[in-house]
């Protein structure tokens, strides 16, 4: 498997290289679909030019970056070289340990399960395996295309977040395939399945290019690589949310803990994937969901101290690093009550635009509110099945999130060959698909047709945000009900019969 | 007949008995106010002057220039002056209520072309222009200035209540005090502009009532708004600041100068003829001076060359001034005196133009456009050139744009003879989206004779469906850019302070001999942003929660009921049949 994978790596970085050098880079990053004002790279280096002015970045409404983010961009523009130098040399020190590492690892997997929950050693070394790969291409990259920018180690930064997130989605979709696997065949050993469900059972065969395919779709998805090639910030959350998720899969509480602080930090949604993470350790450690049981609520606390704990050091760290805290009311207050009314694919934008004043804070509440209310609901009800929540969580974060870009679709996107063995029960997938796809032409055209032509207006290009939050919607709704339905089949059989033997159909009663 | 002219030379007699009477308490001033009490001791005078500058171009730049200077401290403590004489009582009160140390205002209506008509003696950008000093006690400036604002918008009868925060800033260095006080805090300072300001009558009459005589007699008499609207430049302003009382500087002044500037095209009025005469330009003709000015003057221009016009009446009275980097030459008529109205009793300056002049090369010269295309971003384009040969010397450029046009300062650049000109002191302030607006001030070097241009990228924000103006598609102005200078000046300047020198050259205060101050203000923006259609809100909180509601509704049906046979109902005629079968106690159909 590692030679498809790092082929399509070579690939993923070579088109984004290839990108970055035209002329459409400069195009495609001034783009509303695909920059919004909470990542747009442009914003970033104003944030810079403001830090170098010896104004604080947060005083004016431009930048909305969080502070850790650009103390990282000031130290990699200003100090690339060595950057460049630590990290390649990091690869050769690292190259010289990996035999090593991986007979450890072959050692630390023998008693896999056992091992210890808070240090999951074996996914590190995979991940580092792997993070050693990417460099090495893009080394292969960077002497290759002899990029002479002033921001080239920049976009160094965005291809290795690209980079990092299909990987860690790559080896998280393989953990919980192997996962899968095992618990479909403890089902069947205890006979919880029914007879006739025999065809819509995995098979090791079908489940083994899955990973694989997971990290084409996140790393060809032209979603992802307009992120990429605009140099949205977006890119490094998802890296965050990626790596949250291997770390969730793999079993290191502490590392996912401190993962999703990060992703919270870095954009405060991504606090409802609290809930599937927490349902996920319970299920590994067969912990049952009860309230009234101790062993619940220490786990439950346990994990809720990592995560409170590490986004507090965090959030001290970002105030220690610039003495104030400005960047609360700058980065969280601005994605709260959206000042901002550049248009981007999301709902808030035109919605906001044309409230009447006296409703304005109600209906903020109430969008707001919408995004992190689903995790209730669905947490009870997909308790079971933690990873399609957390699937569900990010499809829902990127709908509904007040600035949402395209490289939040591409990181939900990403999951659908994970699922596509619910194929068979999705309803409307070619109404959806078609709806995407011209949504996604239709986008530029619009944008061109109001802001530049003049010939149409606002109303159009809401008009097609509309339809694709719409397909979006309508795409995640029949993810969710082929997974209930499949789950359902599972347990009641295939072919269902009615009373009287005829064939019957299955409706939601 | 006779009775006017009898009423005339008493007048005068009157007069000039006061104005002895003025220069005498001026000699022995340091005895008369320790001896009286400070409220008789406040003495004031009132100058009235208007110049006339025939321009390159054959248009015709007329400055009225009223001072009234009043020996009197409005912010002393523990002083309550309540006798007002000449200086208006309506700012009198305003002044000493708000603590303002100087207070600035200017209406314009209409473009000063520097490149054809030179440098104003005052400039000022279209629109209106406000800014005050503070006096350092004043501990809520923000709220004083609202305040201020509010009161002076009812006094001039001018739309100043729309300055608040999101369109005031705080220079830090291009708008210095011009009166006593070196203050160089920065946050007693509040400028602001409104670019689409219209002037028009209304501004002009409170600003005439502010006179002491009003419009009934003096120059004032000449200030009919059928005629100074009727230009291609109009401009009033009020001048407020602290100054010294004498030479010595032992005590302070307040000094109101009430200017007008206004730019008449009779060249193309009159079919290309070259020839104008106050009647002409005012529709009226002087006949007396204002009875409360100590001095009352009319400069005519005559420096270039004066073979090439022909002024009547003529007048043997000659004066020289140095004036924006530049000696002068002037005609002087004295309405004080009865000689210069003549037989007529009337004063109709009457001047013909022979020849052509040559277009003239202003030192420091400044303009600014909008580049780029479409709706989403945009850049502004400063323009400033140098036009001295061999000098070179820096200028401060003061920006501030209003918060929608989100700039993005790291696209600055400075070049100058395409070479990289970078400004040696920056002071960038961002805007708050609905707060504050960007305040961009820089030092830039011009090299000699050179072109500097400055670009900064922007991005147009859309806003709230009621935050657009009635006529959105107009576009938004974005007010002229400051240039602040201090040009090298081709003859010295003289740094004296004397009460005889003539008002126009001694506005600003000059430092040194060998430069002069000069202030550009560039053309306002009139920038385009997207909008949102107007016609439908309602359709579109529908619409979106339409969306919003459809997610809901899926997830909540999927949520909430669970899979189940579908066995549908039996007909209606089984049903009954199965009530009745029921009755029996026989098996049901199903």
């Amino acid at each position: 498997m590692a030679a498809p994978l790092t082929l399509l790596l070579i690939v993923a970085v070579t088109i984004r290289a290839v990108l970055f050098r035209s002329s459409l880079a400069e195009l495609i990053s001034a783009r509303v679909e695909v920059v919004s004002p909470l990542n747009a790279w442009k914003r970033v280096v104003e944030g810079l030019a403001l830090l170098d002015l010896g104004v604080s970045p947060y005083s004016g409404d431009v930048f909305h970056e969080t502070p850790l983010m650009i103390y990282l961009f000031h130290f990699t523009v200003d100090y690339a070289e060595i950057v460049f130098i630590v990290s390649a040399y990091f690869v050769d020190c690292l190259s010289c340990f990996l035999k090593p590492l991986d007979r450890a690892k072959m050692a630390i997997n023998s008693n896999y399960l056992k091992s210890d929950l808070l240090f999951n050693f074996p996914g590190c070394c995979e991940l580092i395996s792997w993070f050693i790969t990417i460099i090495v291409c893009l080394c292969f990259c960077k002497f290759h295309f002899l990029c002479t920018c002033k921001y080239t180690d920049v976009r160094l930064c965005h291809q290795i977040a690209d980079g990092i997130t299909a990987l860690a989605l790559y080896l998280s979709i393989q953990t919980y395939n192997k996962d899968v696997f095992r618990k479909q065949k403890y089902a069947l050993e205890s006979d919880r399945y029914s007879a006739d469900c025999l065809e819509l059972l995995r098979s090791p065969k079908e489940m083994f290019y899955i990973p694989l395919k997971v990290a084409m779709f996140y790393l060809l998805n032209p979603f992802t690589i307009l992120s990429c090639v605009a140099k949205s910030t977006c890119g490094l959350n998802n890296a965050i949310i990626a790596l949250f998720i291997f770390c969730t899969l793999k079993g290191s509480a502490l590392l996912s803990g401190i993962l999703l602080a990060l992703a919270t930090y870095q954009s405060i949604y991504p606090l409802t994937l609290f809930a599937p993470a927490l349902l996920f350790f319970l299920q590994r450690l067969y912990i049952p969901v009860n309230l009234r049981r101790s062993s619940f609520w220490f786990f439950t606390l346990q994990y809720a101290f990592m995560y409170v704990g590490s986004l507090v050091v965090i959030t001290g760290l970002s105030f220690f690093l610039l003495g104030s805290w400005d960047f609360i009311p700058s980065v969280y207050g601005f994605i709260f009550s959206v000042p901002d009314l550049t248009p981007n694919i999301g709902l808030f934008w035109y919605f906001f635009a044309e409230m009447f004043e006296h409703f304005r804070l109600f209906f903020s509440c109430v969008f707001q509110i919408n995004v992190f209310f689903y995790t209730i609901p669905l947490s009870i009800k997909l308790k079971e099945h933690p990873v399609f929540l957390i699937f569900m969580q990010i499809a829902i974060i990127s709908i509904f999130k007040s600035y949402p870009t395209v490289g939040d679709v591409a990181l939900y996107m990403a999951f659908l060959p994970a699922w596509s063995h619910l194929y068979r029960f999705l309803r409307n997938i070619f109404l959806v698909s078609c709806v995407l796809l011209a949504c996604s032409a239709l986008f530029p055209v619009l944008w061109h047709l109001w802001i530049y032509a003049g010939s149409a207006n606002s109303n159009f290009y809401y008009a097609i945000t509309l339809l694709f939050n719409f397909g979006q919607i309508l795409l995640v709704a029949d993810y969710f009900y082929a997974y209930l339905r499949r789950e359902h089949h599972l347990t009641h059989g295939l072919y269902l019969k009615k009373k009287d033997g005829t064939e019957a159909t299955l409706v939601l009663k | 007949d006779s009775d006017p002219v009898g009423f005339d030379s008493l007048d005068l007699n009157e007069r000039r008995g006061r104005s002895t009477d003025a220069e005498l308490d001026r000699r022995d001033g340091t005895r008369t106010s320790e001896a009286l009490t400070p409220a008789a001791a406040a003495r004031d005078e009132f100058q009235e002057e208007l110049v006339i500058r025939p321009l390159h171009s054959g248009d015709i730049y007329a400055s009225f220039q009223f001072r009234t200077l009043w020996d009197t401290d409005f912010l002393q403590e523990g002083q309550k002056v309540s006798h007002y004489r000449l200086f208006p009582k309506s700012l009198g009160q305003v002044l000493s209520k708000f603590s303002v140390r100087e207070l600035h205002i200017s209406f314009t209506q209409g473009f000063w072309r520097t490149m054809q008509w030179g440098q104003p003696f005052i400039p000022s950008p279209p629109g209106a222009e406000l800014w005050v000093w503070f006096h350092d006690t004043v501990s809520d400036v923000d709220g004083n200035w609202k305040e201020l604002t509010n009161v002076l918008s009812g006094i001039f009868c001018a739309s100043l209540n729309f300055i608040d925060l999101t369109n005031t800033v705080q220079p830090s260095a291009s708008f210095k005090p011009l009166g006593l006080g070196n203050a160089t805090d920065h946050r007693f300072l509040r400028y602001a502009t409104l670019p689409r300001e219209i002037v028009c009558t209304e501004n002009l009459t409170p600003w005439k009532k502010l006179l002491p005589c009003g419009s009934k007699a003096g120059l004032a008499v000449l200030l009919k708004s059928e005629k100074l609207f009727h230009s291609s430049f109009h401009s009033q302003a009020v001048h407020i600041r602290p100054v010294c009382q004498d030479e010595q500087c032992t005590s302070k002044a307040w000094e109101l100068r009430q200017t007008l500037n206004v730019v008449f095209d009779l060249y193309t009025a009159g079919q290309g003829k070259k020839e104008w005469s106050l009647f002409k330009m005012f529709s009226r003709t002087l006949t007396e001076a204002c009875p409360l000015a100590t001095s009352s003057k009319v400069y005519v221009d005559i420096t270039d060359n004066p073979e090439l016009f022909e002024l009547s009446p003529a007048t043997p009275l000659l004066s020289q001034a140095v004036v924006l980097g530049d000696r002068r030459t002037y005609s002087v008529f004295d309405l004080t005196r009865a000689e210069t109205f003549g037989q007529l009793r009337s004063l109709n300056l009457l001047l013909r133009w022979k020849g052509d002049g040559e277009m003239l090369r202003p030192l420091l010269h400044a303009e600014r456009y909008v580049a780029g295309f479409g709706l989403q971003t945009g850049e502004i384009h400063t323009v400033i050139y140098n036009n001295h040969p061999y000098r070179a010397f820096p200028v401060l450029l003061m920006d501030s744009v209003p918060w929608y046009l989100q700039l993005y300062i790291h696209t600055l650049t400075v070049t100058s003879k395409s070479r990289d000109n970078k400004p040696s002191y920056i002071h960038y302030q961002p805007a708050k989206d609905r707060h504050r607006p960007h305040l961009l001030e820089m030092l830039i070097q011009l090299p000699p004779h050179s072109m500097t241009e400055v670009t900064v990228q922007f991005e147009r924000a859309l806003l709230k469906w009621t935050e657009y103006t009635p006529d959105p598609n107009h576009g938004f102005y974005v007010g002229s850019s400051v240039v602040s200078a201090l040009v090298p000046s081709m003859v010295a300047m003289n740094t004296n302070f004397t009460q005889d020198q003539p008002l126009f050259s001694s506005f600003v205060p000059v430092k040194e001999e060998s430069s002069y101050f000069v202030r550009v203000y560039t053309e306002p923006l009139l920038v385009n942003l997207p909008t949102p259609d107007f016609s439908m809100p309602y359709n579109v909180i529908c619409l979106t929660c339409t969306v919003v509601a459809v997610g809901y509704g899926s997830f909540y049906n999927l949520l909430t009921r669970t899979f189940q046979v579908d066995e549908p109902s039996l007909p209606l005629a089984k049903r009954l049949a199965n009530l009745i079968r029921r009755i029996r106690g026989v098996p049901l159909l199903t």
